[in-house]
């Protein structure tokens, strides 16, 4: 039985789009309620996913699949992995909470504001759950133009320079991306036609497919025959749009224009979700579709990472408006989340995704304070503030935690990410510990810009007389805020449940792209390992002893296999 | 679990009491009146204090050999495989777990014993001040951390607590934040700990690859639980040592101890990272006491006993902690001897003795290590809440130069403090001479080389220099003639007994609390060094290169004597020149000061060490900040970005005109050649139907008149 769960999701904004549209625009407090409401529903109705979604299955689930435009094989057709299901929750959630922080904010054109928020929020899940790459494409580019009009009228004072600067930068991406999406398309129907054992392979994974088709899963073990060298240029041809999108250094200067001229709940989106859309795409179809690339340009893209993750923090440093700051901050922690990615390890991809979760949270509870800040003053400039501890203590605490978990304090949510995503990197042979050695150096960073900017505007006496009375946090400001800090809290504390949705996407990922790594110790199969437990020191005894001595190793007889013998292991190594 | 164990089955809870009363403070606190805040907090610690109390009691009641206790409370990060640098995989898993052995019992009785008492001396100390909710809230929330960093059982967790007392470091020390120092204290407190943490950080990713685990070790699992699923970090370097993975002084240990050793500098002050601790002091007293002399700042010597295995297997590294130690120890006092604010005196001393730990560490004396650590805490917590009581009395002046003569005023503290003094002077039989003096002998006798000679002669040094400092402090705050303002001497008064009875407690620990490792050579019994045996390494006895240390039994107890004679001699003349320079002779000590002026104002200055990082670190970091944020607005938006986007339009302008001049153009001209070429024509083509008329009637004249002509010429 097809279920349709992943439809009413995305079409959920949609019908609420539309059903604003006939509301006479007059009805400003009815729009607020009501695009208030779609948003809460909009949450609700993904919730189900939690009971329907089952972890630690491979491939994809809760598939549904329609024809669309049957001449090119072009299918509507859904379905979500751990990978892409995280993604949605957070989109869901975050788009309600967007929709409640822009009550007061928007006071001009609120109809077109909310229909274009929620259009914007139906793009965004289409791109997380399409299973074909044409609908895919549509999506990626239609969330586009939402966007697009959210920063050029409810901007501040430069939002046309920005809103144009973030269509056309990410248009260019995407139309490198529609080539390499044509030319995987045609090699995919070359290849079948030509009949070899590639397309044996292929008929017999998914019998009866079109030669013709967009189909992502099918995509996905059809690249893999494709020339190296073709690879490495299909490569090229999605790392532009998914890497302005993220956005990479040194792609990312379109991004603090467009945070900063954004309204509140736009940059919230942007930096919460959109931004996800290109490590999204790196991990659906960059890594997997291309893996020898991949592997071929992995060293390339972690120092570029690794780069980002510096100089992001380093050119936030500088900066004196609040929002700017937070949009560099966000270069750098995005660093974070490819590095991980391209580190092409278990842990190191499980802690990116989960990065990229708590750059959500993170990210999107700081731009959700400066626009707390932003609605009582109208100005973002750090020199304006100072001493706000003094007139909004509650805004004290939980700016401070919403700073710490953006750091990487431990027990809070960013500290998580950032550990799993470094002992990924570490182990990378070779220049993983150098890696990682650097991109340790932003997390001090991290806490320097982070904290000198909470002194700034927090701390001292309250030197601006137009800052001696602001009120203090509201009732709907909480209700944006607490959501979020306890999120932060309840991954840093008990990151369990997350961690489990990802796992075996990134074990899957890493066979695909590095067979060799679970290869090299059968006695560990990737996904069923012991839950708790560490079976290495006995492999340890084993191996180098082993090799030391000339003798291969028993395979069957591999130490992680048998837990036990720790000490009894050590005997015959010890000889 | 054994009959009886209650506390032990339940230690996992002693972090969990303050951390409830911390977040019922941070959340409710402001409603909540003052004394049910003292009520939470000092009632929370209070809790924390007795099951800590009797679970070490039935941890002492098992045999020596079965003292660990390890439970694993729940798994924290579940994160998948990995490679282990051996080449197998991994299964990384971080526990919320405790451990309690010898070694964790004596910290968590140390943390909630005198942080006991300091939260109660607290509620006097703060008594008058704002924000009394929120200094509890954060003083729990410290005893929370610092709790889960000593009880952890693995490094991650322990780095969680690590973290955590960094955090309300720095929240207690921009307490004041409406002052800008203590604002700017308390950041460059965190930044600076952040940089050490980079070390840790970096350590448990290589300990993680080496050994495969983070967990300390597989003993003290319930017997029910198969320990072989669970192991260790020292699990994992005994099977190694044993089949020749591991040997001493290989690369990658000396490499983990070291990086360790990074973090330690920073949470413990010591060279390079010692910067931030004098700046400290801008926080409360009661949190200068807690944090930052008996608790969080020897969270780094807590991590490299805990070590100690990996540590001794890397002897350069033994020889790197024990140099910093030593150094550290001597250059921080003599920073100390010229300080005139009363708590930075303290806080260099703090820096001081935190070196000799390391310098006991570094030579192998682990136990001397932990044994000066738990005495300093006894009298530097009892330093610093007396010279908070002297603070208090005088309405918050803290520059002893407008102090003096306080003796008898207020008697208890004076009393009680110069009791710490003798302490922390080394002066038998106060707590501070066993510690210190065992440190010394282990120095001297830690081996042949001139190196131990050397780290010997420094610690006697810098004994001598504590007792100096020490002395000058008590003399020019509680003796001589009064320099106390005039307005300030009506309301001198003794605090009140929420602040003296902590005081007094203190000092009889200060006293006692050396007895307890009491040395052989003086009739004892090292109750405390048998206490901590099961915890530190003995390689294993075919491990090449770690031969036993200590010089033959036979020497041993005549230089033992000599050289606690000498170290005690020192301190005296310490204390003599003391008395000498600031009591006996006036303005002895402005004359050496100018005669000493440059060394003087070197050393006033702190070696101008805050200038060279300022100009070193802060402000070069700065400057790429800059110069990066104009490079990234200047270069790559403005050449790159709208460089490109300045070039298509200029593209485009070209094919404009190209469009409008060449290819408009030619059309254009091949019209005006057209219209040109047809410019005759224009004048028959009039269009007006007279004159076609008239041309039709003047064709047909002339047609007509041809013929005509034809006609009449043929005829």
């Amino acid at each position: 039985m097809q279920t349709h769960l992943l439809s009413v999701i995305l079409l959920t904004p949609l019908a609420g789009a539309l059903l604003l549209l006939v509301v006479p625009g007059r009805l400003v407090t009815a729009h607020r309620i009501l695009a208030n409401l779609i948003g809460l529903v909009g949450f609700l109705v993904s919730l189900p996913l939690l009971g329907r979604f089952v972890a630690g299955e491979k491939g994809f689930q809760l598939l549904e699949d329609m024809g669309w435009i049957p001449s090119i094989g072009a299918r509507y057709t859904l379905g979500i992995d751990g990978i892409s299901f995280v993604l949605v929750m957070l989109t869901t959630g975050l788009g309600a909470i967007a929709i409640l922080s822009s009550w007061s904010a928007i006071q001009m054109r609120v109809k077109e504001y909310y229909i274009l928020l929620l259009l914007l929020q139906a793009g965004m899940l289409g791109v997380f759950m399409s299973l074909d790459f044409f609908l895919f494409y549509v999506f990626w580019e239609a969330m586009l133009v939402p966007m697009y009009f959210l920063i050029g009228v409810w901007g501040s004072d430069r939002r046309l320079y920005a809103a144009i600067k973030f269509f056309l930068y990410t248009l260019v991406g995407s139309v490198l991306m529609l080539l390499a999406v044509i030319t995987i398309y045609f090699q995919h129907a070359a290849l079948l036609q030509e009949g070899g054992p590639a397309a044996r392979e292929l008929m017999s994974l998914y019998p009866g497919g079109a030669a013709y088709t967009f189909n992502i899963p099918v995509l996905i073990e059809s690249t893999k025959f494709l020339a190296p060298h073709m690879q490495q240029l299909l490569f090229w041809g999605l790392f532009f749009a998914f890497a302005i999108k993220v956005p990479m250094f040194p792609f990312h200067t379109w991004l603090p224009d467009a945070h900063t001229e954004a309204p509140t709940a736009g940059s919230v989106i942007l930096a919460g979700v959109l931004l996800k859309m290109g490590t999204y795409g790196f991990l659906r179809f960059s890594v997997p579709m291309l893996p020898d690339a991949a592997r071929h340009y992995a060293p390339l893209m972690m120092a570029v990472s690794v780069v980002a993750i510096i100089y992001g923090a380093l050119v936030c440093m500088m900066q004196k408006d609040m929002k700017k700051l937070i949009a560099y901050s966000s270069v750098s922690h995005l660093g974070f989340c490819t590095l991980g990615i391209f580190a092409l390890t278990p842990m190191a991809i499980q802690g990116s995704i989960l990065q990229q979760i708590n750059h959500g949270i993170s990210t999107g509870a700081l731009f959700l304070i400066v626009g707390v800040l932003y609605e009582r003053r109208h100005t973002r400039q750090i020199s304006e503030f100072g001493g706000l501890s003094t007139p909004m203590p509650n805004f004290a605490a939980i700016y401070l935690i919403v700073s710490l978990s953006s750091l990487g304090m431990p027990l809070l949510n960013g500290f998580i990410g950032e550990f799993t995503i470094l002992q990924g990197v570490f182990e990378v042979p070779g220049r993983g510990p150098l890696y990682a050695a650097c991109a340790v150096v932003g997390i001090v960073l991290g806490a320097a810009y982070l904290l000198w900017l909470y002194q700034r505007v927090m701390f001292g006496p309250v030197t601006n007389p137009a800052n001696a009375n602001l009120p203090d946090l509201n009732t709907r400001e909480f209700a944006c805020l607490v959501p979020l800090v306890l999120a932060a809290f309840w991954i840093g504390i008990y990151p369990q449940p997350i961690l489990r949705y990802l796992k075996v996407p990134a074990d899957q990922l890493v066979q695909r792209v590095n067979p060799d790594y679970f290869e090299r110790h059968p006695g560990l199969v990737p996904a069923g390992g012991p839950a708790i437990g560490n079976l290495a020191p006995a492999g340890l005894t084993n191996a180098p002893a082993a090799a030391a001595s000339g003798k291969a190793l028993p395979s069957g007889a591999s130490a992680l296999a048998v837990p036990v013998p720790l000490r009894a292991a050590a005997q015959p190594a010890g000889e | 679990m054994m009959p009886g164990e209650y506390f032990l089955e339940h230690a996992g809870w002693i972090p969990l009491f303050p951390l409830v009363s911390a977040a019922l403070m941070l959340f409710l606190g402001r409603r909540l009146p003052k004394f049910a805040v003292n009520l939470f907090c000092v009632g929370s610690v209070f809790i924390s204090f007795v099951f800590s109390a009797g679970a070490v009691y039935q941890l002492a009641h098992r045999a020596a050999e079965d003292r660990f206790f390890q439970k694993i409370l729940f798994i924290w990060i579940p994160a998948g495989v990995y490679h282990t640098t051996a080449g197998p995989l991994a299964n990384f898993a971080a526990d919320w777990g405790i451990l309690l052995d010898p070694l964790s019992s004596v910290m968590i009785l140390v943390v909630t014993g005198v942080g006991f008492l300091i939260h109660v001396y607290s509620t006097g100390y703060m008594a008058q001040e704002g924000g009394y909710y929120r200094f509890f809230g954060y003083l729990n929330l410290f005893m929370f951390s610092m709790l889960t960093l000593v009880l952890a059982n693995n490094l991650l967790l322990m780095f969680v607590g690590w973290e955590g007392v960094g955090l309300c470091s720095y929240l207690l020390i921009s307490f004041y934040f409406h002052k800008k120092t203590a604002s700017d204290a308390g950041k460059k407190a965190f930044i600076v700990n952040r940089v050490g943490d980079t070390g840790f950080l970096l350590a448990i990713f290589l300990s993680s690859v080496t050994f495969g685990t983070i967990r300390f070790t597989s003993r003290g699992f319930e017997k029910l639980v198969d320990a072989t699923q669970y192991p260790g970090m020292l699990d994992a370097l005994n099977i190694g040592i044993a089949s020749g993975v591991f040997a001493v002084g290989m690369p990658v240990l000396t490499a983990i101890a070291l990086l360790m050793f990074v973090g330690a500098t920073g949470k413990s002050a010591q060279i390079p990272l010692y910067v931030w601790l004098p700046d400290a002091m801008e926080g409360p007293t009661p949190v200068s006491a807690l944090i930052h002399a008996a608790t969080m700042v020897t969270a780094g010597v807590y991590m490299v006993v805990r070590m100690n295995s990996l540590f001794q297997m890397a002897p350069f590294a033994m020889h790197v902690v024990a140099a910093i130690g030593a150094l550290t120890a001597i250059y921080a006092a003599s920073m100390g001897l010229v300080q005139t604010d009363i708590k930075r005196v303290l806080a260099y001393s703090t820096i001081s003795q935190l070196g000799y730990m390391f310098l006991a560490c570094g030579v192998g004396a682990f136990v001397g290590g932990v044994f000066h650590l738990m005495t300093h805490a006894f009298f530097k917590a009892l330093l610093f809440l007396g010279s908070g009581s002297v603070i208090h009395a005088l309405s918050g002046e803290q520059d002893m130069r407008k102090m003096g003569a306080l003796w008898s005023k207020i008697p208890v503290t004076a009393k009680t403090f110069f009791i710490a003094t003798l302490a922390i002077a080394g002066i038998p039989p106060f707590a501070g001479f066993f510690s210190k003096d065992e440190i010394l002998w282990k120095t001297f006798s830690g081996g042949e080389e001139v190196f131990y000679k050397v780290l010997w002669v420094v610690g006697v040094i810098t004994a001598g220099m504590t007792a100096f400092y020490m002395f000058r402090l008590v003399n020019m705050t509680f003796f001589g003639t009064s320099r106390v303002e005039h307005e300030v001497e009506h309301h001198i008064h003794e605090s009140p007994p929420s602040m003296t009875v902590p005081l007094i407690i203190l000092a009889i620990l200060s006293v006692v609390g050396g007895w307890i490792g009491k040395p052989a050579s003086l009739g004892g019994v090292n109750h405390f060094e048998r206490w901590l045996e099961p915890v530190i390494f003995s390689p294993p006895a075919a491990l090449a290169g770690l031969a036993e240390r200590a010089l033959p039994a036979a020497h041993r107890e005549p230089m033992e004597y000599i050289l606690m004679a000498v170290s005690v001699l020192i301190a005296l003349a310490g204390i003599w020149l003391a008395r000498v320079i600031y009591l006996q002779r006036e303005g002895l000590a402005d004359r050496l000061a100018e005669k000493w002026g440059p060394l003087y104002t070197l050393l006033h200055r702190k070696y101008y060490m805050d200038e060279i990082y300022d100009a070193l670190f802060v402000q070069r970091t700065k400057d790429l900040a800059t110069a990066l944020g104009m490079f990234d607005r200047g270069v790559i938006d403005g050449v790159g970005v709208n460089g490109s986007g300045a070039l298509t339009l200029a593209i485009c302008r070209i094919s404009m005109w190209w469009d409008t001049w060449i290819v408009d153009g030619l059309v254009g001209l091949t019209g005006t050649l057209v219209r040109l070429g047809s410019y005759p024509a224009r004048f028959v083509q009039t269009g007006k139907l007279q004159s076609y008329a008239l041309v039709i009637v003047l064709g047909v004249l002339l047609l007509l008149g041809y013929f005509l002509r034809h006609a009449m010429g043929m005829v």
